[in-house]
């Protein structure tokens, strides 16, 4: 008997976490709330069917305790019981499969106003870098990467001259416009994960991936990598600050390009060359 | 088939059921059943201690060696975990360990767990002991390539076990093994350690094949008469479907781990493709990382089914028993069973849907993921159904069978959140994937190893565990593990990614702390708890109770044998001949409320049985 009751306890413990935990996700900072309302209505679904699974279950246990002069009922089938179970499982699941797809497909299609923020990462850090003038990034290669191209720019490549370089782990993003992240590793698997605005995506070596979202809400956050990539993965963090766009334009007129950038090697190298000879 | 072998006097069946073997037309008698097509094995009795003890060819002590070999690389595994959770609830408490050590702790826990605890504890162990007792066996049907499988499962286990005293340690890449970071430098135990797991998984796979085809055939081939497909108890598809499983799946491990082992030793590239460490560009180029995680997955799904299919098919019968009631649904069970095992084999990469694999992909492997949804809730279903107008036991065995289906349903229904493609974004490689992985293939199957421990034990040893420290063990594993789960899916909700050594001070971590000290202290003493099973073994086979023969008035044949415990060769004289279900429970009309599974049907000829 007391059995029934500590399952009961337990279900009943788990609704009122459910109902009153403090932990439970961050401030949505993307456009990514279809995620969090598909995760409610699963839990809804979910959660109703757990319920109502192990209240049957607990209900049998009080009802059907052990008796002596009892026999259980004989019958070893029920198709039509199996069939309306069999029905309404098909029908639930597809419920939440299809809100789930719809995401998934917008998830995967890019809008086309999304600016390219190539995020590249290494054993255990984040840099980036930006289109130039002309809005698209040079090609790369990591036999290319060097102090005086950090990001492995191919040096033919016309549209790679542009390019805004971010040497820092901290990148900042415009407020209220999509950005499509381009990921690429040196080294190992790593992703570029902040919590608030729910996507993510593993950084491959020897390909690039991608995802995109668009933050909606001005703030710093934190950037966490979310595969673990060796024995410093807990410490591999890097930020955001999501900023308006008059900020953001300030902000990004002050980066370099890999043109300066180029330009600031050789003159040290110029001024290396000439302390030498002295 | 035929009747044409009923002709052939060499095959002639010995018992004296067979009234008329030779009209393959309706038989009068009802209690026909057709006899043995080929005849009895020849079994090799050990003679001395090593051959009956160590060597030996006896499925019942491979079955217990196999128990014990992966209860201690279980117990291993704890105290990994112990560890594990010191760091993550008392970090000020773990001065003594650095992240390296951190990693390879993690590491070598869930490998442990899954691949030589989990798996080696059904198939070697439950598989061993119960399929030739429950299909009227005398023994497996390679009695000797069963002995070199237990062997080579420990020479495994030897190797896994070296990796923690060689330089550098045993591995640290996490248990799924990711290139490149596994065999690259920053990642622990990059030299030896990854080396000697390699090779323990190979040797591991060989040694499981030797006993999967034991499994498989003599389940196919070596079954008593009468006992047909569809009257074989549901342990044994459940054991049977995760071993053809197991033969299609390990092969895939088996060549990653060849190629992984060949990348490391002779810079070929499978998995690598160009990488600069420390400002060098090293040796490699042209490999994919993506590769590997299709071929660990085409082998790790399947695994994870490997383990649930023979709790499944384990935790219905101990219901159905317990119940005192037919389990509800048998063929729908059988055919559940057998089509999750199938479509097990298509939804791997529901593990890689932010893995930078193509994302069309995600639409195929969501929807044949939530397909695979339908069938297990079935098998739900019929569980609760069979408990209903049934005539519960509420003992200990019960007590672990009504925690699986509160664990299990738990940790199904997370399964559909991380199934779900979009909704597995935000919640993948956070601390809800962990939740939901141990509910569902951590502490909902070891629920039913325990139930089956306690059910099994006085067959086994002849004597009943206590069930008073059973049922506090029960209470006292069921709430604590519940309790470290349930809570830590919502770490997951706020974001905290898995395997992080320390937290730092990130707004929505930092609100953690308090919960991660509870789910350690919860942890440590669920561990703990385990050694009240430990001490109830040792007391119950100095002082325990003797068990009478069938104790829980099951059906299936394992508990018709000669003696208990068994003998080797099962059934003595002669083998018995089934000619019903196991689950004649509670027939209305017979006197007791089971029906073995060799009883005759003239013998029960006016009850209500319905033909199985």
């Amino acid at each position: 008997m007391h059995a029934g009751i500590i399952f009961l306890l337990v279900i009943i413990g788990s609704v009122l976490f459910h109902i009153f935990t403090p932990w439970y996700w961050t401030d949505i900072a993307s456009n990514w709330g279809g995620m969090d309302d598909t995760i409610t209505l699963t839990f809804w679904v979910g959660g109703g069917v757990f319920v109502a699974v192990c209240l049957f279950m607990i209900y049998c246990v009080f009802r059907y305790s052990h008796k002596e002069d009892r026999r259980a009922e004989y019958k070893p089938e029920d198709k039509k019981l199996e069939k309306i179970l069999t029905w309404a499982t098909t029908l639930g699941v597809a419920a939440l499969l299809a809100p789930g797809l719809i995401i998934w497909n917008q998830y995967v299609n890019v809008p086309k106003n999304a600016i390219e923020v190539d995020v590249m990462a290494w054993q255990w850090g984040w840099q980036y870098r930006l289109p130039g003038a002309d809005g698209k990034l040079g090609t790369t290669q990591v036999r290319n990467i060097a102090d005086n191209n950090p990001f492995g720019i191919n040096p033919d490549d016309p549209f790679g001259r542009d390019d805004i370089m971010v040497e820092s782990d901290v990148i900042n993003l415009e407020n209220n416009r999509p950005v499509k992240i381009l990921l690429r590793s040196v080294d190992v698997l790593h992703n570029w994960y902040v919590p608030q605005f729910r996507a993510k995506m593993d950084a491959v070596p020897g390909t690039v991936t991608f995802y995109w979202f668009e933050p909606n809400k001005v703030g710093e956050y934190e950037v966490l990598c979310a595969e673990y990539c060796g024995v410093g993965h807990y410490a591999m963090r890097g930020g955001v600050e999501v900023q308006d766009k008059a900020d953001y334009e300030v902000w990004l007129s002050e980066q370099e390009t890999f043109e300066q950038l180029s330009a600031r090697y050789e003159k040290l190298n110029v001024d290396g060359n000439k302390l030498a000879k002295k | 088939m035929s009747d044409e072998y009923d002709n052939n006097k060499s095959y002639q069946a010995q018992s004296s059921e067979v009234m008329d073997g030779s009209t393959g037309s309706v038989n009068p008698d009802i209690d026909y059943v057709r006899p043995a097509e080929v005849g009895e094995q020849d079994l090799y009795h050990g003679h001395s201690f090593i051959e009956k003890w160590v060597f030996c060819q006896d499925a019942k002590v491979i079955g217990v060696q196999y128990f014990l070999t992966a209860v201690f690389t279980g117990i291993v595994g704890l105290i990994l975990s112990w560890l594990m959770r010191l760091q993550l609830g008392f970090p000020e408490l773990a001065g003594f360990m650095t992240a390296e050590h951190y990693y390879q702790f993690v590491t070598m826990h869930g490998m442990i767990m899954v691949v030589y605890f989990l798996t080696a504890l059904f198939l070697g162990g439950f598989g061993n002991y119960l399929i030739p007792l429950m299909v009227g066996a005398r023994d497996m049907v390679f009695p000797y390539v069963n002995m070199l499988s237990f062997w080579m499962f420990f020479v495994a286990v030897a190797v896994l076990m070296a990796s923690f005293f060689v330089p550098g340690g045993p591995t640290g890449a996490g248990w799924t093994l990711y290139p490149p970071q596994t065999i690259l430098e920053g990642t622990p135990g990059s030299g030896m350690g990854i080396l000697l797991m390699l090779i323990s998984l190979s040797l591991f796979v060989i040694g499981f094949t030797m006993g999967g085809l034991n499994y498989m055939i003599t389940i196919l081939q070596a079954r008593t008469r009468g006992m047909t497909l569809m009257r074989m108890p549901l342990t044994v598809w459940g054991i049977f479907t995760a071993t053809v499983l197991a033969m299609l799946a390990f092969p895939a491990l088996l060549v990653s781990a060849i190629m992984m082992t060949l990348d490391k030793v002779l810079q070929t590239s499978f998995f690598m493709p160009t990488i600069l460490k420390a400002g060098e560009v090293l040796e490699y180029g042209g490999g994919s990382p993506i590769l590997f995680q299709h071929l660990f997955w085409f082998f790790g799904h399947p695994e994870v089914y490997i383990v649930a299919l023979p709790a499944f098919g384990i935790v219905s019968d101990l219901i159905s028993v317990h119940a005192r009631k037919n389990i509800f649904g048998y063929r729908m069970m059988v055919w559940a069973i057998v089509g999750i095992g199938g479509l097990s084999f298509f939804v791997w990469a529901h593990h890689m849907y932010v893995s930078g694999m193509n994302p069309w992909f995600g639409f195929f492997f969501a929807t044949t993921t939530l397909i695979i949804a339908v069938p297990t809730a079935m098998k739900v279903y019929n569980w609760i159904l069979t408990l209903w107008r049934g005539n519960i036991r509420i003992n200990t065995v019960m007590l672990w069978c009504l925690g699986f289906i509160v664990t299990f349903v738990n940790g199904g229904i997370t399964g559909i959140f991380l199934g779900n493609v979009s909704v597995d974004v935000p919640l993948s490689d956070t601390y809800f994937v962990i939740a939901h992985f141990h509910m569902v293939m951590g502490i909902a199957p070891l629920m039913v190893i325990m139930g089956a421990v306690y059910h099994w034990f006085p067959l086994v040893a002849g004597k009943m565990l206590h069930e008073g420290l059973g049922k506090w063990h029960f209470w006292i594993t069921f709430l604590g593990a519940y309790s470290i789960y349930f809570p830590m899916h919502y770490l997951g909700f706020i974001g905290v990614p898995r395997r992080y050594f320390e937290m730092y001070d990130s707004p929505y971590m930092t609100s953690a702390v308090g919960m991660n000290e509870f789910i350690s202290i919860a942890a440590f003493i669920v561990g703990a708890a385990q050694f009240i099973l430990v001490f109830n073994i040792i007391k119950t086979l100095k002082t325990g109770k003797k068990a009478e023969q069938n104790p829980w008035k099951a059906n299936s044949l394992e508990w018709y044998t000669s003696t208990v415990p068994p003998e080797h060769g099962n059934f003595g004289e002669r083998l018995p001949v089934v000619h019903r279900w196991p689950y004649d429970f509670s027939v209305p009309g017979a006197k007791d409320d089971f029906i073995p599974q060799t009883t005759a049907p003239s013998e029960v000829i006016h009850t209500e049985v319905e033909k199985t």
